[in-house]
């Protein structure tokens, strides 16, 4: 099962430890995103995989095989950076053939497969343009296609989509998710785009100061975070105080005028997490009062001042009415929405 | 001032009183010289009766058919296409190291090889001759009391001497112009052709070498006009015996006081050098136009 192999795998650059314990295995054919914000150690963790930086401690495999004593040209893998690094002086058929020719793939094979590659990756008669005098998504497009024309075992992409506008992103997100299905290349994407790695991934690896906060498939990070930063990260969560009140039974976990029977463990203050979208107006709950109303398209985003701090409510746009500016509301919550933990402990 | 338009004429005036100086400066001390001097070379020049301003082709007639001054050209183009393709040959790899080292060392070296600008040219051409003068010279007489050579090495008034310390007073010319090119290039290109298999060697050929190909180009543009142009280097090691366009514009002014023969080998100079100038740079705009523009 396991195709690409990390164990503790980490990088010094002096004394400072920039990657620390990274452990992960990755399947063939998956996509992988390591997310993160900007200086964890993502293009780090990248560089060694791809072999421009030798790991300080633990192993890297692929198939089984020690990765780390391969020269990175012999590797076989296909990078996408985030600056594309295109040859300029040569065009976009010349750079999508540069490794076949490396590789001395015969001359008429490598024109059908720059032709075809080409064509994937929607950039048909475009063959003779030089990368200056294409747009940026254009150009993305050919590193991409000058990365997957080799068949590279493993693709890695450094922030491949950071240079575009959000809608070509868009478009690039959902082609890039379709060539690697048809192409079933193992895939490893480096983002600090929380969209970007749900909408594309398998499997996301969430980052922080060089160590992996969580692993786990996009619904299971976001739903079900292993800490508070995975879920800080992660969308939007509000984190207000609360109390549980264990001087009655059964004991009663409050947070302002809204309380759920506690459940078990905790006592005393705490935190409560929980994502916007699972808060609802109702008769009953926190009491709040709505200091500005956004609309979004398809839904609302209303940021309230509640009795236990700023909060924020995102609902559908459905239709139904909804309340305005300087309206008092209710706030209210299914427990199993919420996780709990001590007051205190790190945000 | 106001912007009214009663003012306009006033304000061009303004404009043009207030350029005035700078202006007089250029025409007084660049345009009316040179004007002066291709005058000069249509002169007649004697002996004893000196220069007679009459406009005859006496000079150029003799710039173009004697033997001497042909060679003189060739020689001087020569020696400035040598000195040229040893800065390029030694110039660019220097960059490109340099480019490649890590910080403090980076600016170092960089220092190392920008500090001679700080010297005279007069300086650092007589430091080769104390070198290697004749029977004084430092190193002529190191290698003769170890042995190694029985008579002095051929340095000074030879054309190799004369191209070694040019090549070496031009090497900074050189060396700025690639690292400007190298400036421009991506940092991971090189780590993109290495992922997709190419070697050292390849990588060097077919990515680098491209890319900084217009830095050389218009670093060897400069230092082929400046070597051709050149007074005391060859004047210093060259002397009288080898003799090139400046050098031998100089004698013709000041020693044999031939000034309108002198003057025609300067503006055939300046108009040779100015061709294979603009020459060479419309070919490279050409060449590079459609990739780097
Ligand atoms: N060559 C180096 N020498 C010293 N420190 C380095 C070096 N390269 C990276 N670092 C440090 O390592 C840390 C991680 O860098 P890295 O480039 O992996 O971050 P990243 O997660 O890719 O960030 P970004 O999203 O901004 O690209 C940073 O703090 C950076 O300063
Ligand atoms: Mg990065």
């Amino acid at each position: 099962m396991s195709f690409l192999e990390l164990e503790r795998v980490a990088k010094q650059f002096g004394t400072q430890t920039v990657v620390d314990d990274f452990s992960l295995t990755v399947g063939k054919g998956e996509f992988v995103s390591f997310l993160g914000p900007s200086g964890c150690g993502k293009t780090t963790t990248l560089q060694m995989i791809a072999g421009f930086l030798d790991p300080s401690r633990g192993a890297i495999r692929l198939e089984g095989h020690d990765l780390t004593v391969v020269q990175p040209a012999k590797r076989g893998l296909g990078i996408v950076f985030q600056s594309y690094a295109l040859f300029p002086h040569m065009t976009a058929a010349e750079n999508v053939a540069f490794g076949l020719e490396m590789r001395r793939v015969p001359r008429s094979e490598c024109r059908e497969r720059v032709r075809a590659t080409l064509a994937m990756v929607g950039l048909a008669g475009y063959e003779e343009r030089y990368p200056r005098r294409m747009s940026g998504g254009q150009q993305q497009r050919v590193a991409l296609a000058r990365a997957l024309v080799i068949r590279p075992s493993v693709l890695l992409l450094d922030e491949p989509l950071s240079n575009l506008d959000a809608k070509l992103r868009e478009e690039m997100q959902i082609e890039l998710r379709q060539i690697q299905r048809n192409l079933g290349t193992t895939t490893i994407l480096v983002t600090h785009d929380q969209n970007e790695a749900m909408s594309l991934s398998d499997r996301i690896v969430v980052m922080s100061q060089g160590r992996i906060e969580q692993i786990g498939t996009p619904q299971e990070t976001y739903e079900r975070p292993a800490s508070a930063f995975v879920s800080q990260f992660l969308g939007k969560t509000n984190d207000f105080a609360a109390t549980i009140d264990r001087t009655a039974t059964p004991g009663r976990l409050i947070a302002g005028s809204w309380s759920a029977p506690a459940p078990a463990g905790l006592a005393g203050p705490v935190t409560i997490s929980i994502r916007p979208e699972r808060i609802g107006f109702c008769d009953a709950g926190l009491a709040a009062k709505i200091v500005t109303r956004i609309f979004q398209g398809n839904h609302w985003l209303f940021q309230c001042e509640s009795e236990c701090g700023a909060v924020i409510v995102i609902r559908q746009n459905d239709g139904q009415p909804q309340p305005a500016e300087g309206e008092a509301v209710r706030l209210a919550w299914r427990p199993e929405d919420m996780s709990l933990r001590r007051a205190g402990d790190a945000a | 001032m106001s912007a009214a338009p009663a003012t306009d004429g006033r304000d061009a005036r303004t404009a043009w009183l207030l350029t005035a100086p700078a202006l007089m400066l250029f025409v007084g001390v660049l345009v009316i010289p040179l004007a002066m001097t291709v005058m000069l070379s249509f002169h007649d020049w004697g002996q004893y009766k000196g220069i007679e301003p009459v406009f005859i082709l006496k000079n150029w007639h003799e710039v173009a058919t004697d033997p001497y001054f042909a060679e003189m050209f060739w020689r001087t183009f020569r020696i400035a296409l040598l000195t040229t393709l040893i800065t390029a040959v030694l110039g660019a790899p220097e960059a490109y190291i340099l480019n490649r080292m890590s910080g403090r060392w980076k600016s170092f070296f960089l220092l190392v090889i920008l500090g001679p600008l700080l010297i005279s040219v007069v300086a650092r051409t007589l430091g080769w001759a104390l070198l290697f003068g004749g029977n004084n010279g430092l190193v002529n007489k190191l290698l003769m009391s170890l042995g190694l050579i029985g008579s002095p090495l051929p340095f000074m008034f030879t054309e190799t001497g004369v191209v070694i310390a040019l090549a070496h007073v031009m090497m900074p010319f050189m060396v700025l112009s690639v690292w400007a090119a190298l400036q421009r290039v991506d940092p991971q290109i090189e780590n993109a052709a290495l992922s997709l298999g190419a070697g050292p060697f390849t990588i060097i050929r077919r990515i680098v070498l491209p890319q900084i190909m217009p830095g050389v180009l218009s670093g060897a543009i400069i230092v082929f006009s400046l070597s051709a142009s050149a007074f005391a280097t060859p004047a210093i090691i060259g002397g009288r015996r080898l003799k090139v366009a400046a050098t031998l514009a100089y004698d013709e002014f000041l020693n044999t006081l031939n000034w309108p023969l002198g003057a025609a080998v300067a503006v055939l100079l300046l108009v040779a050098l100015v061709l294979i100038v603009v020459g060479s740079n419309a070919l490279i705009e050409r060449r590079y136009a459609e990739v780097f523009r």
